[in-house]
């Protein structure tokens, strides 16, 4: 009877992929469902749970830290989308060349900030950026005459150390992504093109583009998720969730201020949900346009 | 040539090796430190958690336990310290209060995030009878700041008295006698002739903690908060206050300082440098002059802080640390009359000063002059003058800043926001008070 039972044709790939949903309905659907039903609750320690309705949204429109936090994230996930997907492109295209000097020195090299923790890298950008004239870059400044800048205390000088540490560590991951997408192009395209005459750019252009764009559509879609759910690189960079002015709050940031900080848990949920729906949005958006959900042909 | 390439290049890989290895290690140290106090308990001993923020508070209990141990052998405890990073440790607490399980028997909650705790039904429990005994020797606003409705839930370490570290070295070098420092306005004078004279700032402007708006708030008589709790940050002695600080940096007295304010590992490194010649700090400001600032050492100088006009009480008691037992301990009973012997005793108030470098609870100690003149002490040793000195000058004049559920989002609003905006951006300081006086209200509805 087990025997049958295992050996069955219809029954194994439910056994095969019964681990994963397990895992996806307890740790994902199951906490996605109690987060939205305590988002209309109203949470307080020790005490009853109250249901409010929709009052931890409408409050969560007229809060001004709240939209701080989702201006900082859209502004982020858009810049690290700038730098993070042309960049890596760029250097996955030089790498993947053959007449590249050093191809495998700089390909870990580039990956090796990925495998710091971000702890460790924070800190070591928070002292980089510190507003010492000692520190690092301050005194890089100062050769040039430049006088000592209070980097993590503005918006702008703010995000240029962020989005330093944000380079420094991804963009060996998503170099990565787009070598192994160059590998899977053949070769023949390329010496096609060259007999017809096609210049380094066309090639780029008209070859390595276009059937990168699987790969691309991939970093984009990550890129945009994990840019909107930057939290501890935020954290570590200002040594907590409290930036002057919120410079570097996230909304992540902010999810964590409410629900851990001030055990304000329901209004967290709340926060929560709206960084999943626009999330989703982006991307199902993004998705669309990259016309992943067209029937093949 | 080419073999040194190879071996820098070895060296590089062992070096991000190396690195990597931190990363790890550092993430498993934001569970915490852990060390088992046996402090000669026998095999019967009950063992207690407890979880702190600060290192040295752990090392208190251990010369506490101690002396418990051998007084009471048959209800001996061996203490099981875990000490947090400050955040890390209250949000992990809280939760752990919220859900019901992973709470210690014992911990430190800070000041600021005590009011948090006791939002709703507080997951503590009250301590009144173990208080009792002691309640006529200690000072009894630092019992009402840990408490709700008449229940008492933590047990103070210090009073904080807050008080003016002078660096005399530069004082000296620019011609400025501290102890004729009696308001802002020879302040001022004082600081303008430091500049002047050494290029360097009397003082600091904090932008990251709200220490010296309590100082003129209290000269002032007021408060953050109404007489109901509601906060009220835009009165017109909070104007006045942030209008004389604001004056002093215009002056070039003081100005702001990295880390946003002298108790951060940025502020140890300007003032050990010489950067800045004063810190109007609690009194618990002095262990981070011991063990940050060593280069300071015979160079500091203890004096009451400025006031407006003479006469107004020149001290506040800043910061705190409540000691709470959990709902949750294993033995309540034991938790409590082990955290009443270790922190309200004559015998533990004492050591808090010989350890810890705190004013302790118990005044009575303030006036053993072998306690707080003994020659030994490292804090005797460190500082100029005698702390306790100044301590018993202002010990009637020390006053308190309520601390109410609104007052973490208080704090959290001027040290992230309002602060930053009035001395890093030069605002208006009417206009910032008045946004900050709406955000707050806004985020405790």
């Amino acid at each position: 009877m087990i025997k049958r039972f295992l050996y069955s044709q219809k029954v194994a790939p439910y056994v095969f992929v019964l681990p994963f949903i397990l895992v996806f309905l307890i740790f994902w659907v199951y906490p996605l469902g109690s987060s939205v039903t305590m988002s209309f609750q109203k949470i307080t320690l020790g005490q009853e749970t109250e249901w409010i309705g929709l009052d931890n949204y409408t409050k969560l429109l007229g809060d001004k830290i709240f939209l701080k936090s989702v201006m900082n994230s859209a502004v982020y996930m858009l810049c690290t989308l700038l730098i993070l997907i042309p960049l890596p492109m760029l250097l996955a295209v030089l790498i993947n060349n053959k007449f590249m000097w050093g191809r495998e020195f700089f390909k870990s090299s580039l990956f090796f900030p990925a495998l710091t923790s971000v702890v460790v890298a924070g800190t070591v950008f928070r002292l980089m950026f510190g507003e010492m004239d000692g520190s690092l870059i301050n005194s890089f400044l100062g050769w040039f005459g430049i006088e000592p800048v209070k980097f993590l205390k503005g918006q702008v000088t703010g995000f240029i150390a962020l989005l330093a540490l944000a380079t420094w560590r991804w963009l060996g991951v998503n170099m990565l992504y787009f070598l192994s997408g160059l590998k899977s192009i053949p070769d023949d395209y390329y010496e096609a093109a060259s007999i017809d005459g096609a210049s380094a750019w066309q090639k780029f252009r008209m070859i390595t583009m276009p059937l990168l764009k699987p790969t691309t559509i991939y970093v984009l879609t990550i890129s945009i998720y994990a840019g909107l759910a930057m939290f501890i690189e935020s954290l570590m960079l200002w040594n907590g969730n409290n930036s002057p002015k919120n410079i570097g709050l996230t909304i992540v940031g902010y999810l964590y201020r409410q629900g851990i900080e001030k055990s304000n848990l329901g209004y967290a949920a709340a926060v929560g949900i709206v960084l999943l729906v626009l999330a989703m949005t982006i991307n199902m958006i993004q998705l669309a346009f990259s016309g992943l959900f067209k029937k093949e042909d | 040539m080419k073999k040194k390439g190879i071996v820098s290049l070895m060296l590089l890989s062992l070096l991000l090796s190396l690195l990597t290895a931190c990363g790890n290690s550092s993430s498993t140290n934001a569970s915490g430190e852990q060390s088992v106090i046996d402090a000669g308990a026998g095999e019967g001993a009950t063992e207690l958690s407890y979880w702190t923020f600060v290192e040295l508070h752990g090392k208190h209990f251990e010369k506490m336990l101690e002396k418990w141990n051998a007084e009471n052998p048959d209800r001996q405890i061996k203490l099981n310290v875990t000490v947090m990073p400050y955040d890390d440790m209250h949000n992990k607490l809280s939760i752990a209060l919220q859900t019901g399980t992973g709470a210690p028997d014992i911990a430190d909650i800070e000041l600021g995030k005590f009011p948090d705790f006791l939002k709703g039904t507080p997951q503590l429990e009250p301590l009144n009878d173990v208080i009792d005994p002691y309640r006529d020797t200690i000072v009894k606003s630092r019992i009402d700041i840990y408490s709700k409705d008449g229940q008492n839930y933590g047990i103070p370490t210090h009073v904080g008295a807050s008080v003016a570290f002078y660096n005399t070295e530069i004082l000296e070098e620019a011609g400025v006698d501290y102890t004729k420092i009696e308001t802002w306005d020879d302040f001022k004078k004082a600081g303008e002739q430091v500049y002047e004279k050494t290029g360097k700032y009397m003082g600091t402007a904090d932008t990251s903690a709200a220490w010296q708006e309590s100082m003129m708030l209290a000269q002032q008589g007021s408060d953050f908060t109404d007489a109901d709790g509601n906060p009220q940050v835009n009165t017109p002695e909070m104007v006045k206050g942030l209008q004389i600080l604001k004056d002093l940096q215009d002056a070039n007295v003081i100005s702001t300082i990295a880390g946003g304010q002298p108790d951060t590992e940025e502020a140890y490194g300007e003032y050990n440098s010489g950067n800045y010649a004063t810190a109007f700090m609690p009194l618990w400001m002095m262990s981070r002059f011991t063990n940050y600032m060593p280069d300071l050492a015979g160079k500091i100088a203890i004096a009451p802080i400025p006031v407006i006009e003479k006469g107004m009480p020149r001290s506040v008691g800043g910061g705190g640390t409540g000691t709470v037992v959990t709902k949750t301990a294993k033995d309540v009973q034991l938790a409590k009359d082990f955290l009443a012997y270790a922190k309200l005793s004559e015998e533990a108030n004492v050591e808090i000063w010989n350890t810890l470098g705190f004013d302790p609870v118990n005044m009575k100690v303030w006036d053993m002059k072998e306690v707080t003149h003994n020659p030994e002490n490292e804090f005797v040793k460190y500082f100029k003058n005698n702390p306790f000195d100044v301590l018993n000058e202002i010990r009637d004049e020390i006053k308190y800043v309520k601390s109410v559920p609104a007052s973490p989002t208080i704090n959290n609003v001027f040290c992230t926001v309002t602060l930053n905006e009035i001395f890093e951006d030069g605002r208006d300081i009417k206009e910032a008070l008045d946004d900050a006086q709406a955000q707050i209200e806004q985020e405790l509805q």
